[in-house]
């Protein structure tokens, strides 16, 4: 660190003033949408004074009171937000809990079975990181309807955990490289079969790995549109479609508002997530790259 | 050892079975490909769903490559008579831009080109500026940081799209800087374009910055503390040491970051863009929604997509075969 001392004042500066900016540009906008979710609409579009959206002119006026609780009211209760809510909890849990439990399995099994799969794996992870998930989507609408099983919330959850599966396995398997062979083989000598090795050998050391991967698979269920939107009926929405069709309704309707406080209620739970898991999610990041 | 081959064996089974099942999937695409062309190809593949296929759409007749020649795609007629009647190069561009698959090829390799670049740049300096804070202030500047990629695309491009919005802060203060107070980002196609791409290199910058900052944490500092005995200044310490150490990181990033640009597709339902930018994913989403559900045209789309991504990918796939063959 001898070098970060040395620096002359006006590059510090400088670099003061980029890093504050790109602050401002990262974290403004969901302040800026959160303060805004508890106004009304004339407040945060505001086209006489911007000042209106800050200390809320016009929610005064309308409501009586700085601050309203209607957009999320709307939007819960009105628009029935409640159901999307629940229906992306049992997807976003089912496919964390099938694709960890075996890519665990699969992944354990691979680390220790030194044939080179890695490449393989690799590639299949890139591929279908590559692929576009509609291009996927397209492919599995027609068998869908044929085998009657569109619009479920378990048929969204396999394809989901089969779109993720390459990236989980991967993810896992360099992890378990990383856990010393020597590990489960002295428990082996010691009498435990593979199975008892895995199981009070391995299981209590692989958590660290098991959550990053597991935060990557929450993400991509909870953020997913694509597969979400073509492959699930109207009642059971998950959260993100249920907003983009918000955006249909609601925008004639004059209620953008229920949208930005749905909005708001979805990026929450992800502002607590990253403030919990943020180390993981940097280290599951860069696991990849730098290993390369 | 034999349990222990057993036990190995198993969950490589296991293993092999959902390596069956992922590709299975993909096999499933080729069949819905040729189900509206008639599924002479797939019989091989998943008899069942063909033959039902072939009794529930009697009308599924043989298109062959029509759908991929016709209008929205690669429209191979409408190039040549475009060719034919051209006045100008750029004349004959724009007649092909006006052709939906072109606009939306047009469109998502701009952005690729766009976004891939200037993101890697800005994580780039980033990362630079964090690795000068003192440690302590690190922790809350990564956590900002990281909000654009981690949050929704959906979301995080919506909310931005709220704030251009002409009542939103963002378009009245463009509105006021430009003193022009009909201005609306929405209306104009560069403009347009222009914001979908700075939504693009904001949610993209973070996973760059990631990336550069834990590769700064392994740069050695003794090549540094030696480079600076030796008289380098400041900025060739960061040409010729830290950027070398970080070369291969970029390698990876850009291909990481060239895919995920490719398959550019929730922004533009956010912004409510596709008047004026069609991405491929776009185009095969509408294709697929509404009422008429084109899934033929939607296939054909995605099957042309895909070959895109090969190309893209090719270079990077023949590399590491190499890499492995090597180690």
């Amino acid at each position: 660190m001898a070098v970060a001392e040395h620096r002359p004042p006006i590059l510090r500066l400088v670099l003061g003033a980029f890093l504050a900016a790109w602050l401002v540009i990262a974290a403004f906008p969901f302040l800026w949408t959160m303060w805004g979710a508890f106004k009304v609409e004339s407040d945060f579009f505001s086209k006489a004074d911007w000042t209106y959206a800050l200390n809320g002119t016009r929610t005064l006026v309308e409501t009586g009171g700085r601050f309203t609780g209607d957009g999320f009211e709307g939007a819960w209760v009105q628009e029935e937000f409640w159901r999307a809510a629940l229906n992306s909890i049992v997807v976003v849990v089912s496919v964390v809990v099938i694709s960890l439990t075996f890519g665990t399995l699969g992944a354990y099994a691979l680390a220790r079975s030194g044939f080179r799969y890695a490449f393989w794996l690799l590639m299949l992870a890139l591929i279908f990181r590559a692929m576009p998930p509609i291009t996927l989507v397209s492919g599995y609408l027609l068998p869908f309807f044929e085998w009657n099983v569109w619009g479920h919330l378990s048929t969204t959850i396999l394809v989901l955990v089969a779109i993720n599966q390459p990236f989980t396995l991967w993810m896992l398997t360099s992890f378990f490289r990383n856990i010393p062979k020597d590990l489960d083989e002295s428990a082996m000598v010691d009498g435990c079969t593979r199975f008892q090795a895995f199981r009070h050998v391995i299981i209590p050391v692989m958590w660290p790995g098991v959550i990053t991967t597991g935060l990557f698979s929450f993400l991509l269920a909870y953020n997913d549109f694509a597969v979400t939107a073509m492959l699930l009926s109207k009642e059971n929405q998950t959260m993100i479609p249920k907003i983009a069709s918000f955006l249909g309704t609601t925008q004639t309707d004059g209620n953008v508002m229920f949208a930005v406080a749905a909005v708001v209620s979805v990026t929450a739970p992800l502002f607590v997530l990253i403030m919990f898991f943020q180390k993981q999610i940097v280290s599951g990041l860069t696991a990849g790259a730098v290993k390369g | 050892m034999l349990a222990m081959l057993l036990f190995i064996a198993m969950p490589i089974v296991s293993v092999l079975t959902q390596s069956v099942f992922v590709p299975h999937e993909q096999i499933i695409i080729e069949v819905e490909n040729c189900g509206p062309f008639g599924c002479q190809t797939s019989t091989a593949i998943d008899q069942e769903a063909s033959e039902k296929l072939r009794i529930e759409q009697p009308m599924g007749r043989f298109a062959g490559l029509d759908i991929y020649l016709d209008r929205s795609h690669i429209a191979v007629k409408e190039l040549a008579t475009a060719w034919q009647e051209k006045v100008s190069l750029g004349g004959f561009l724009s007649q092909v831009n006006n052709l939906p698959f072109y606009g939306a090829l047009a469109f998502t390799l701009t952005y690729t080109a766009v976004v891939t670049p200037l993101a890697i740049g800005l994580g780039f300096l980033i990362a630079l500026s964090v690795n000068a804070l003192p440690r302590i202030c690190r922790g809350p500047t990564i956590f900002f940081s990281l909000l654009p990629m981690i949050i929704t695309p959906l979301i995080g491009a919506l909310i931005l799209f709220w704030m251009v919005d002409a009542r939103g802060i963002l378009g009245s203060a463009i509105q006021w800087l430009m003193n022009d107070p009909n201005l609306s980002l929405k209306a104009s196609t560069p403009l347009t374009w222009m914001m979908l791409m700075v939504y693009g290199i904001w949610s993209s910058a973070p996973f760059a910055f990631v990336v550069y900052y834990a590769g700064l944490q392994s740069v050695s500092q003794d090549a540094l503390e030696a480079a600076r005995l030796d008289g380098a200044s400041r900025w060739e310490r960061i040409r010729y040491v830290v950027i070398p150490h970080l070369l291969p990181l970029t390698t990876f990033m850009a291909l990481i970051k060239i895919m995920d640009n490719f398959r550019v597709f929730e922004p533009i339902v956010s912004f409510n863009a596709e008047a004026h930018a069609q991405s491929l994913s776009y185009f095969i989403y509408s294709d697929l929604g509404g009422e008429t559900r084109l899934l033929s045209s939607a296939a054909a789309t995605s099957v042309l997509t895909i070959m895109g991504v090969a190309v893209l990918l090719s270079p990077v796939v023949v590399r590491t075969w190499r890499n492995f063959g090597k180690s």
